[in-house]
Parts: structure tokens; sequence; C-alpha cells
């Protein structure tokens, strides 16, 4: 290929040059080139290396369907592999290199894989490394693993920068009455006649200009009717975007658009997103998504110099470059006229293949006048030269096939084999397109049951004006459908060639093995797909699985159709008795930060913090999450890490006194008239009689008979009760409370809401607590041990006129209180309580020290409500009320819930006093450390009550069954195996003498 | 991209909602059989086609529906509240709810 940038034409701005390097070399193209059309203007070929035998690869298209010249663009943190040079528009700056090679693209090592061609067919490494003996007698995949991860470096694609992506991508929604895809003469004509009808309608053109086909026409006429139906189109006020893709379409007409912002600019301004992810909801689609052209399976037909027809005219007309000197044209079809002319007309010498024996009179004398040479039944058979072309062996029809015929020199090669209509948005509804023999390509069906219309010649309408009343006729379908009043255009049909495509897909000559690609990208020759039939493989599915053919990234828009006519030939079927296969969003490639958007580092999820958070920074807490909350950890003090602070936390809170923010506890407010029946069918154990001013402890159940969650409840009037949840469970348990009452419960009249953002709680605990909160009370005898006796709950006044309620309740197995205030009072809340608990030297405590403090006592949370655990695996059977029925007392009777021997939960300490142990060992008996063991830890502590490290987890049969014996914790990839005892749940004062005090 | 017909709040994405189960499922008493709470909770059956389900409008008005969805096509049907009591208050205030 000898390209040269032509002296004028095309869509260039010629005064306008742009530097930039290619693999460290600068060079220079001008404003309107993409990479690739600059680099061709400067004479480079070699831009790839495929992908199994590092073949040389050139530019082999202008499109999204580019399967050569695949690149890596930009460096460090913004280095972008595998971009399609022939979508990558020029900037200042651009630094590309090539992929896949090394040292080079021109000189690559990696080539020496061509040498062994045939060892790399289909299925070659399965076959080879996987189970194959004597390699892998016995071995399972254990070799395959590291083959595999041999195979895979040498075979491949460009390599992604392994630093964080410093760019922001945005997540925006849209709607729309009509979303047209495609900005071609259907798309552009389908989009003027909704607007002009007064819908809301979104054109999308992934391109960076509006135009399609109108771009890559040299003629005045079609510049000026693009630019005309432009301009209506503003003034009819539809959006319009470029450099937009609608890479996918879902249910209920949502489609899924990347719009790429800055990847063209060369310092783009700093809060511009690089791509934004767009959801777009429309009432009514229509598909003018063009149509791609096809190759044909030849001898060597992937040498960089062989191109699609369409690139050949879109290089001369857009780009104005003469992409050879020397060129052949192989079509089987009308397209290439045009293109052949044209190219003649440009100073090249063009040498016209067409595979049909009849060319209707004007197509003759559309290029006889400009010197094109024509072979009618000729086609091409392999090309000559192996970095570009430097000559093309050709064959003609003839009764029993083709046969070889001489050659001719040349240094470009173009070819159409026909052209397949962009289906895939269809396809991605699960509409499978139907086979027209006349066009030889999928189109859709005639009946869609959505609200999705193709257009021009994505529904195979071949000619530009035909286009046009395409795209009018599926705007007025829209505008029907909508309620609209449209005469209704009748829609062209597929066709608009003056004399039939002959289909074809493979042209060889007995007795010569050449290797011809189906698949470029992939590298999947004709030979693979034959292979593939031999070894049995007859669903197109399954044939694209084996030989990966249409598994690129160019989702099989090149090869599909060669690959399906192929297999329909092996089998001696049509092309639609094998099938076709589906096309899956995305239609081009979407970058992983698009997806993500901006949910990423501190927006990966929502941040909850209690009204407390700035108060307990201020008093020097440590934070952690705990789900999606935000909680202290611990309060260090000096000198102190987190060990010596939770440990000071729990001594302390158990000699005088520890605050606690509890504020993340769900909190649901359950109202009205038959709000105690609603509780005592919810919860195991019995409410129906509890008092006013008094709480209660209670376990949920599920429907199957599993632990949901547990809480306290508190009765505040004949119809008012507060209810606590877990932290992690507070969602899940108001969700199921809503359910119940609207589904089934219907009868019952009770509201639950949800007031966790209302209140802001502390845990006051400790022997010393009383008088902390005598302190703040407005009427200390409220807080008298008659007055306010264990469980008791009271609604009062703290000091300063802040509303308060508070329980006698107990996490920690101290004496304790949860108080809790409307949420403004937080921090005020804390000041009343710190400024009482401070001078009897108390302490804060954080998650950390509550943890110390439940485990010890032997208090579940979370860690072992896991969903797998029973009321009467917690330890808690009792709990369960034999005298009435509550959710999930059928189900929890069921016999393998009731098994003695299931886990039951207990207390461990280690064998060795100063040995400590993690949680998510797994126990096992001593001498049977294996598979899933007896048990396993759900949380650790050091306990300083105790002295040494304590853990609660499950183990079966429960602690009595383990009395005496050595039981293993086993924990073999983190700290190895420890001897611990297993005893009972309550290790810390366990007839609870501490709380009642 | 489902789109619901929340009788409360108009058409939204399904993302705001989130899917309950079988909505034709009467569940036992409280003191029926572990049999029959058995089949309740456990036993479903796979349709294709239309389908009455629940669904949560978790991140609007907190209200439970019943939608009627085919499975195959994902079109809807109909949306009602699950709550009797609320679908009749809506019946006699406003011709919402049904698509």
């Amino acid at each position: 290929m000898s390209a040269k940038r032509l002296p004028q034409g095309g869509r260039i701005d010629r005064d306008q040059r742009i530097r930039f390097t290619w693999d460290g070399s600068s060079m220079t193209g001008y404003a309107g080139d993409t990479l690739a059309s600059a680099l061709m203007a400067n004479g480079e070929t070699v831009l790839g290396r495929s992908f199994k035998y590092h073949r040389p690869r050139g530019i082999m298209s202008a499109g999204v369907e580019e399967s050569g010249a695949i690149v890596t663009v930009g460096q460090g943190r913004r280095r972008d592999p595998n971009v399609k040079a022939t979508m990558q528009e020029l900037y200042p700056g651009l630094a590309a290199s090539g992929q896949n090679a090394w040292p080079s693209v021109r000189f690559d090592l990696g080539a020496v894989n061509g040498l062994f061609g045939r060892f790399f067919s289909a299925g070659f490494y399965y076959k080879t490394f996987m189970g194959l003996p004597p390699m892998e007698w016995g071995k399972g995949t254990g070799l395959w693993m590291q083959y595999e991860k041999i195979i895979r470096r040498a075979a491949g694609m460009g390599v992604a920068s392994r630093e964080a992506d410093p760019d922001v991508y945005d997540h925006v929604h849209g709607y729309c009455d009509v979303l047209v895809v495609g900005s071609g003469p259907a798309g552009l004509s389908a989009a003027l006649t909704a607007a002009k009808a007064g819908l809301d309608v979104l054109l999308v053109e992934q391109d960076c200009e509006l135009g399609g086909d109108y771009l890559n026409q040299a003629d005045e006429a079609s510049g000026k009717k693009r630019k005309d139906l432009i301009a209506k189109l503003e003034k009819a006020g539809a959006r319009m975007m470029t450099r937009t893709t609608a890479f996918g379409l879902y249910d209920y007409g949502t489609a899924g658009l990347l719009e790429r912002v800055t990847d063209h600019i060369a310092s783009p301004d700093k809060h511009l997103p690089r791509h934004r992810f767009w959801t777009v909801r429309a009432k009514q689609t229509i598909v003018a998504t063009g149509a791609l052209e096809r190759q044909v399976a030849f001898g060597n037909n992937d040498r960089p110099g062989v191109m699609n027809v369409a690139a050949g005219r879109s290089y001369l007309n857009r780009y104005g470059i003469l992409p050879g000197q020397d060129i052949v044209v192989a079509t089987n079809n009308d397209s290439a006229y045009a293109t052949a002319a044209e190219l003649a007309s440009a100073g090249a010498t063009v040498s016209l293949l067409d595979a049909r024996a009849t060319i209707p009179e004007s197509m003759m004398s559309l290029v006889g006048n400009s010197g094109v040479n024509l072979h009618t039944r000729s086609a091409p058979l392999n090309v000559r030269g192996s970095h570009g072309v430097n000559g093309l062996d050709f064959a003609v029809a003839g009764q029993g096939g083709w046969s070889a015929q001489g050659s001719e020199s040349c240094d470009l090669v173009l070819v159409s084999g026909g052209w397949s209509p962009v289906v895939h948005l269809l396809s991605h509804r699960g509409i499978r397109p139907v086979w027209n023999v006349e066009q030889a390509c999928f189109v859709g069906p005639d009946e869609v049951n959505e609200p999705i219309y193709m257009a021009g010649s994505a529904a195979a309408v071949w000619n530009i004006e035909d286009c046009l009343t395409s795209g009018e006729s599926a705007a007025t379908k829209a505008i029907k459908a909508l309620g609209g009043k449209a005469r209704q255009k009748k829609a062209p049909a597929p066709g608009g060639w003056e004399s039939p495509i002959e289909p074809l897909y493979e042209v060889t000559v007995s007795g010569r093995q050449l290797k011809s690609f189906v698949d470029p990208q992939h590298d999947v020759t004709t030979e693979d797909v034959r292979l593939a039939h031999r070894e049995g493989f007859v669903s197109v599915e399954h044939l694209k699985r084996y030989t990966t053919l249409g598994m690129a990234t160019d989702g099989g828009k090149v090869g599909n159709i060669i690959g399906l006519a192929l297999m329909a030939d092996a089998q001696g079927k049509e092309i639609p008795e094998v099938g076709t296969t589906t096309f899956r969003p995305p239609y081009t490639p979407v970058s992983i930060g698009a997806l993500k958007g901006r949910n990423v580092d501190g927006h990966f999820r929502p941040l909850r913090r209690t009204p407390m958070h700035v108060w307990n920074l201020d008093h020097g807490a440590t934070m952690t999450m705990a789900g999606l909350w935000h909680r202290p950890w611990y309060f260090a003090r000096k000198g102190e890490g987190i060990s010596e602070a939770y440990v000071r936390e729990t001594e302390t809170t158990r000699r005088t006194v520890g605050l606690c923010d509890v504020t993340s506890l769900g909190k649901i407010a359950i109202q009205g008239p038959d709000a105690t029946e609603f509780l005592n069918r919810i919860y195991t154990n019995p409410f129906a009689k509890l008092p006013i001013g008094k709480a209660r402890y209670g376990i949920m159940l599920r429907d199957d008979g599993i632990v949901m969650d547990d809480g306290t409840t508190w009765r505040l009037s004949e119809t008012d009760y507060f209810m606590t949840t877990t932290t992690a469970h507070a969602g899940k348990v108001m969700v199921f409370l809503e359910e119940l009452l609207q589904t089934r419960w219907q009868d019952l009249r009770v509201h639950v809401t949800s007031v966790s953002e209302q209140w802001a709680g502390s845990a006051v605990a400790g022997p010393k607590s009383r008088e902390v909160l005598e302190a703040c009370v407005e009427d200390p005898s409220v807080m008298s041990n008659d007055a306010f006796p264990f469980m008791g709950v009271i609604e009062t006044t703290l000091k300063g006129g802040i509303p308060c309620r508070i329980a006698r309740i107990s996490f920690s197995g101290e004496m304790a209180f949860e108080a809790y205030v409307p949420s403004d009072y937080a921090s005020a809340l804390m000041d009343l309580l710190w400024a009482a608990a401070e001078p009897l030297d108390g302490c804060l405590y954080g998650l950390e020290a509550l943890g110390a403090m439940r485990i010890e006592k032997g208090h579940v949370t979370g860690a072992e409500l896991d969903g797998r655990v029973t009321i009467d695996d917690a330890g808690l059977g009792k709990m369960a009320s034999p005298a009435k029925s509550f959710i999930g007392s059928a189900m929890r009777n069921r016999p393998e819930l009731m098994r003695e021997d299931r886990p039951r939960l207990v207390g461990i300490k280690p064998k060795d006093a100063s040995q400590t142990f993690n949680a998510g060992s797994i126990l096992c008996a001593e001498g049977k450390v294996s598979g899933l063991g007896e048990g396993w830890i759900t949380a650790v502590t050091h306990s300083p009550a105790m002295g040494h490290w304590i853990g609660l987890g499950f183990i079966s049969s429960g602690y009595e069954a383990w009395e005496g014996k050595t039981v293993i914790a086993a924990d073999p990839v983190r700290k190895g195996n420890i001897e611990v005892e297993i005893i009972s749940p309550h290790m810390y004062d366990p007839d609870g003498e501490r709380m009642y005090g | 991209m489902i789109r619901i017909n929340c009788p409360f709040c108009g058409e939204r994405d399904h993302t705001e909602f989130s899917y309950g189960g079988d909505a034709s499922i009467v569940y036992p008493e409280l003191d029926a059989s572990m049999e029959e709470w058995h089949d309740a909770i456990f036993m479903r059956e796979n349709i294709r086609g239309m389908q009455s389900e629940t669904w949560h409008h978790a991140n609007g008005c907190r209200m439970w529906l019943v939608v009627e969805r085919d499975t195959m096509t994902h079109e809807i049907q109909s949306v009602r509240p699950a709550h009797k009591g609320n679908a009749a208050v809506l019946s006699t205030t406003d011709t919402g709810g049904e698509q």
C-alpha cells in the first residue's frame, strides 16, 4: 500500500496541522483526521499484530468494525488499550502505540507463532493442554491453569494501565418521545419527520459528525442535502448528540448510550467527564444504524492493504487520501462501482473484479468512462506480500467452481462481499433477524412486537433516496403510535441495486492450501470453521465458542456471516437453517469507568453518619465502617493503640460508666389499635401483656423458622410501641413488617414508620450509669431503682428541656440504659451525659469495647444470626413461646432444625491462656482437622474481665458435649491451629447480678 | 429496564422497587400445619407468561404492589396496591393505577 494525501478534497482542515506520535515517532495529520487516516497518510501500513499468529495487520475499515488497526492510545494513567484507530479522532499530542507485539508491530518476535499455524487451529490449546495423558493423568485441571497463564500472555490484546483511572465519568438519565439511532440519510429524515410533528426527538450518532454515509460522498449535492437536513432539524428543535453510541437496547424502550466527551480533546476542561453513560427511556425507537460491508475469505485476506471498499471510498472522499496507486477492487454487488470509478478519477490504476457474469449497462458505463479495468466472473484468490500487498492472484468462475487465473501486481485490495445491516440493537431485544435471500443478508422481521422501527440500510435499503423515504416511513409509524396524525409513507422494500448481489463468502481452488481469515481479529480461518464441523459442532452457538469466531472486540461484525455461510456449506444447508448468533450488548466496547460513573471511592456506596458524628470526632473517636454506618471504633487516649483503648474502655465501663453512640440501631414506631396483636404475632415470645412503661427483648423468625433479628420493643402507650432492631437488619425488618401489614394481615389496624433517623441514642452502661442519668434529667426521682426497674421505660425531660425516652436495658451486662432524644438534640445529649460521666471517671466507648462486652456475655449479633441459625442454635429456645403461634412457629419445628447435634452457640477460650485465635476459624475435633469440622468461630476478643482471649462460635451439639475435650481452632492460611476449650457462651456474670443491681 | 406504573407515584424505573414474590400465594394461618406452611413458602410455579407478583416500592412510597407481569416479555398488564383498603380508596378518588 502506498497511500498518499491528496492536495485537496475531503473533510479535513489542511490549515490545522496536528502533531502526534506513533510508537514514539512524531508525525502530523490534520484536524478531521482519525488516527487511522493520519497513519495511512504518513505511510504507516503495519499497525497491529494478530491475536494468535502475530501476523502483521493494517487498516481494514474506516469504522467500528475495524479488526486490524487496534492500538493503544495515551500514556501512564490514561493508557487505553484496544482502541480502534479508525474511531480515534486525532488531537494535538496524541500518543499511540502498537500492541500485542515485541519489540514492535513491524518486527515482532511473536510472529514465530505463524510458522506453527497448523498447531494453532480451533481448540488447539484445550486439546493439547487439558487432560491429555500422560501430561495430566490424575492432575485435574491444575496444570492447565499454569499453561493458560503462558498462553494468555502470548495471545492477546493490549495492556491496560495498572494505575487508578484519573478521569471522572458521569451517569445521566434521559427521556424522549423518539430516539433515532444513526444520522445517515435515513436517520436524519426520520428525526426531521418526527421533530416536525412536534415530538421530542433525540438523535444520536457514534461519529464525530452527523451525516452517516453522506460524509463519504464526493458530490456537492450530497453535502448540500446533509447540511440542509441538519439545519432543518435544529430549527425543528431536535436534540442531537455526536460521539454517542447507542450500545444497547433494553426493556421498555430503555437505551444505553455512551457519550465520549473528551476522548478527542488534547487538554480537556478538567470539570468535564471523560464519558457519559446515558440511560434513556424512549417511547419509540428508530434504528437507522446503517450496514457494514462484508469481507470475502480468500488467501491471506488479512494482509495490511486489504480493506473493505467503503473504507477506500471513505479515505478518499472524507480524508482526502488516495489509499493506493495500483488498486484491485473485488466485489459481488453494485456498491463497489462508484468507489472504483472515484479512485480511478483520483489517479489510481484500478482493476475491478466482479464475481458476477452479467453487469448492468449503467454500471459498465460508470466505470468504463473512468478507465477502470473490469473483469467479470473474477474474484481474489490470494494476496502476495507479507507486510503489505504487492500482488494478487485471482480466480475465475467456471463450471465446477473457481480456478486460478494469473496474477497482477497491486498495492491495495478493496473487497466487498455484500452488506450486513446493523441489526444488533434489534437483536438485543431478543428479536431474531431473518435471512433475505435476494439481498444475501439478515434483516429485521416484518412484525416487531415493540415500538422499534428499522430504517435505511439497517433495513437493507441500499439507495440513498430510498433511505430518506425509509426514515420518513419509520417516523410516521412512531408518530402514529404516539397518537399523532401522519400520512403513512410506504416503506421501501429491501434492495435498490440495479442487478442482484451474487452471494460470495469464500474463494478457494482445489489443491491450494491458503490461510483465509473469517474473523481476522481472533485469527479464525476458514479451516478452523471446517475443522469444527468435522469434529461435530453443529450449532452455530457451539461453533462460535469453539473457534471463538465473533468473540473479539468487534463482536462478530466482520466474520459472523462468512462463518455461518461456511458452516451452512459444510452441512449442506442454507444459511437460515444454520441460524444466526444472537448479538448482545454492547455494540461497541463501553469503558468500565462509564459503567461505574461516580460510584467510586467515597461514593462507592452511601455513607451513613449518626447525628453525633462530629461530637464523637471532637472527643477523639477513631471511626470504623459497620455496614453503611460510620461508627466510633474506639476513643484512644494519649499513647494508646486500639488494643489498649478498647481494653481500657471495657474495664472503665464495668468499673464506673461508659457512653456509646447506639444511634445506628434500627428504630420503628409501631402504632395503632392492633399494635399489640401485631407484635405478638411477629415475636417468638409473648407481647400481649407487656405493660405500658416496660420494654421487652424479642426475637423474630423468618417464615421458614430461622432467626431474622432481635431487639427490644418499648411500650409507650396502649397503642404506641418503639421497636429497636439490629443495625444490620434494620432495613430488612422494616420491609418485612410493611409486607405483613399490606399483604397478609390487611385487617390489622397498625402503622409502622421508620424513625431511625428521627431518634439519636446513647448507651449509658456501668455501675454508675444511674448516677449519670440522675444528673441529666430534670427530675432525678424518675431514676430511682423502684421507679425505674430493669426493663423499665420512661419518657422524661433532660436538663434544658430536651425530650427524652430512656429504657433500662443492657447489652454490656452492666446496669445500663439507652437514652434517645430527637436527632437535633444529639450533641446536647452527649454534652449532658459526658459532663456527668467524666467526673465519675467514666469513658466513651466504641464498637470494639461494645463487642468485647457482648462477647463476654454471650449476646448474639449479626455475626451469629447469619441466616442459618435457629432460635435453639442461638441458645434462646426458651424465648419461643409454646403457648402461641407466631411467624416461623410451624416451620421451626422441622425435624432437621430440631436435631440435637446441630451447631449450637458456645463460648471458646484458648487452652493456653496466652494464646489468641481468629474469628472465622473452623472448630475441629482433636486429630480430625479436615473438611467442614464441627463448627466455627464467629467473634473473638480479649476479655479484660477474664484476662485472656475468648470467642463465640457454634459447635455441634453445644458446649455440654465438648466439656473437658480439646478442640482445634483451625486457621490454616492465617494463624495456624490453636488448641481451645469449649465453654458456656455466658462467660461473664452468668446470673446477671450486675445488670439487675 | 422495566418501568412500573406505581399507583401512588406514577411510572418509575424498576430499580426503585424490590421484587417480593408470587402474589397468588395465600399464606396459611399462623397455627396451620408445617405441611401447609411448607407449601406456602417453598412451592412455586415457574410460570411462562402472565404472573401475578408483589413488588415493594422501597425507594418510593414504600407501598407493596401487586403487578401482573409477563415473564417472557416483561410486559406489565396491571399494577394495584396490595392492600385492598388502599386499592378501594384509589379507585374512588382517581383513575390511576391500571396501565
